[in-house]
């Protein structure tokens, strides 16, 4: 068997630069590198990469390899696995880390089955074992309801997809050093199956849901489009986004991209704001890294009771009104 | 008339109070818990709704294929009473394992058996373990291009266009089959079953293979075939300290939360 070695992170790219859960990952590979004394890389497959390599080194990669291919503008699972096998052979990691995003999730089981070796998906942990020096994963599972720690002790490389937020970026620093190389695509355009032929995008004007330090969420209890617009100017006076929980966005209430989850977006704000919502460990799955969470809702048994940090017990339609007033006022 | 294989598991309602939930840490499972009844995974129950939806408008037919043990025949019979044509258990103590590779080399051994596909569905995770491996490994295994996971699928001409599901959007996909396409709940509501359907499942024979009928190598099934090892299974611990806020009235109780926000630092 080849000797694997190193930690590679499989970056993305957002609005052309490099995306927040590659910084991340880079953030996190650079510890366990270090952990295990070895080199830390990135590789990055698009088309028309420019400097980003520069920029993988000063947010702590050794190594960029860049894969430039027109083919790989976009997306799409043939190519990305047909590239990412490859690169994988030639260079050979012990670690290999991706996101999980909407290219995450569906790149790395099929990456790992093409090379036999396992993926934990929606990591929130990892870590190295002090004896075995292999890469424990941690991740939610039942829902969130419990913990797993996995690992993979007879295939190489060890990989994992991790959840946004759960790492953190290094500060950026262009005095790193590194290199960057180049790798050939060497793609066999047959091989791509599938054809993207739209893309629609249903962005949410305002505060981006993911990034906000405030967010206000809705649930099912609301019970109708109208309902959530009485959120509205709260979000507003306290600068928040709105999220909601999947009911509401199932129902037609509000878009797909508001739902908060273990299936929807991972928020990590200073204080999140639930109203009307149960708390179910799919939602928390979602918001458990908020700093402070407040819940309203009519049932004192609710689950949500148990996140919060304070809450009321009563029906949203009274303590909405008056709760927002109250914030106007103090907000001036 | 595309034929179809949906793969759907059997699992405890991932829906049950979180408060009800245990696990056996030894044994690194979830403990069956009182009154927690099994039902078929939800985003499976989707899978099917999916292909019901391509046999509404085109025609065709349903297999579906369930690997596990201890089956309830009413919850498993659901796709049948759904509208689907076929269920296969896939039952034997050779199979068992939660690990991916050994579930995905299972069911694609199995769905090589079944034989003629055009669409292979499965949900985008199964609430138990919210793996999210299964269907993309099936593809693998069967050297099938995979779409995951999908908000709407339709057969157009000769061609599937599926809208895949993605951060603020989705993109609209087209291929051709053979595919395996992972259903997300943007999908939509699965049917409910019509008494008729309910009637004509419950009637229904459904045969169960085991491991030899369909031809799969031992080693790479259950603990042989694994590749991940779960090391622990544990509640992470909770605080659980709420303050409730009250007052004289719902109303002051409100402003009596901003208030606390307010001294708190939070606004
Ligand atoms: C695999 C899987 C993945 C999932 N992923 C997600 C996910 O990503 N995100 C997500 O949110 N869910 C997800 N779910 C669904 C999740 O299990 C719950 O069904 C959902 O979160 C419940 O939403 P809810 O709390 O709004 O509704 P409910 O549980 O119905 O709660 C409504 C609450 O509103 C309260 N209420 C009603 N009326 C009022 C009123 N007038 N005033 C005050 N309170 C009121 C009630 O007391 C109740 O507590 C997933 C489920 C599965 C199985
Ligand atoms: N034991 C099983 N029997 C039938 N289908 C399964 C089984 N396990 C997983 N699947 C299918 O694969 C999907 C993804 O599962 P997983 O990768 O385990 O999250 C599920 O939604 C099912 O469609």
């Amino acid at each position: 068997m080849a000797e694997y070695k190193g930690v590679m992170v499989c970056g993305e790219i957002s609005d052309g630069k490099l995306a927040a859960s590659t910084l991340e990952l880079l953030g996190g590979g650079r510890g366990l590198a270090d952990n295990l004394g070895e080199e830390l890389s990135l590789v990055l497959l698009g088309s028309g990469l420019g400097d980003l390599g520069k920029e993988a080194i000063a947010f702590g990669a050794d190594k960029v390899y860049i894969v430039d291919d027109p083919l790989l503008k976009d997306y799409q699972t043939d190519a990305y696995v047909a590239v990412m096998e490859k690169v994988v052979k030639q260079v050979a990691p012990n670690i290999l880390l991706l996101g999980t995003t909407s290219m995450g999730r569906d790149l790395a089981p099929r990456l790992a089955f093409r090379l036999d070796t396992a993926v934990s998906m929606d990591c929130v942990a990892l870590d190295i074992d002090p004896d075995s020096k292999l890469l424990l994963q941690t991740r939610p599972v039942y829902g969130g309801n419990a913990k797993a720690v996995y690992v993979c002790e007879d295939t190489k490389p060890q990989m994992a997809a991790v959840r946004a937020k759960a790492l953190d970026p290094l500060e950026r620093d262009d005095a790193r050093k590194g290199e960057v190389s180049a790798i050939e695509a060497g793609l066999d355009p047959s091989i791509i199956r599938t054809k993207v032929v739209d893309t629609v995008k249903e962005e949410v004007a305002g505060v981006k849901l993911e990034d906000a330090d405030v967010v206000v969420t809705g649930g099912r209890g609301m019970g109708s489009t109208e309902a959530f617009q009485e959120l509205e100017p709260l979000a507003k006076a306290l600068g928040a986004a709105i999220g909601a929980t999947r009911p509401p966005c199932d129902n037609g209430w509000v878009p797909a991209s508001l739902q908060v989850g273990l299936t929807g977006k991972i928020v990590s704000p200073t204080l999140y704001i639930a109203v009307a919502l149960s708390g179910s460990s799919q939602h928390i799955a979602g918001c458990s890294g908020a700093k402070n969470i407040i819940a309203i809702n009519k049932d004192p048994e609710a689950n949500i009771f148990k996140e919060a940090r304070f809450g009321v017990v009563g029906d949203y339609k009274k303590v909405l009104p008056a709760f927002t007033a109250k914030v106007k006022e103090l907000l001036g | 008339m595309p034929n179809m294989i949906v793969c759907v598991k059997q699992i405890a309602d991932p829906e049950a109070p979180p408060g009800s939930f245990k696990v056996d840490e030894a044994a690194k499972r979830a403990m069956p818990a009182a009154g927690v009844s099994q039902v078929v995974s939800p985003f499976d129950e989707q899978a099917v709704e999916a292909a019901l939806r391509i046999k509404d408008a085109h025609g065709g037919k349903i297999t579906v294929l369930s690997l596990g043990k201890d089956f309830v025949m009413d919850v498993i019979k659901k796709p049948l009473s759904m509208g689907a044509d076929e269920l296969i258990l896939l039952q034997d103590p050779a199979f068992e394992s939660d690990d991916s590779h050994a579930t995905a080399y299972a069911l694609a051994m199995a769905i090589k058996k079944v034989g003629e596909y055009d669409l292979v569905f499965c949900g985008r995770q199964a609430a138990d373990w919210d793996a999210g491996q299964v269907g993309s490994g099936i593809a693998e295994l069967l050297g099938i291009p995979s779409i995951t996971p999908a908000q709407k699928v339709e057969l157009v001409d000769s061609k599937i266009k599926v809208e895949r599901v993605v951060t603020d959007g989705y993109e609209v996909i087209e291929a051709s089959p053979p595919l395996l396409i992972t259903v997300s709940n943007e999908l939509g509501e699965p049917r409910y079953p019509k008494l008729k359907g309910i009637m004509a499942a419950a009637k229904k024979e459904v045969p169960t293979w085991n491991a030899q009928d369909i031809g799969a190598d031992p080693a790479k099934l259950g603990a042989a075939g694994a590749r991940a090892k779960v090391l622990k299974l544990f509640i992470p611990v909770k605080e659980g300290k709420c303050e409730i806020i009250e007052g004289e009235s719902l109303e002051e109780a409100a402003e009596n939360l901003a208030l606390k926000l307010r001294e708190t630092r939070l606004i």
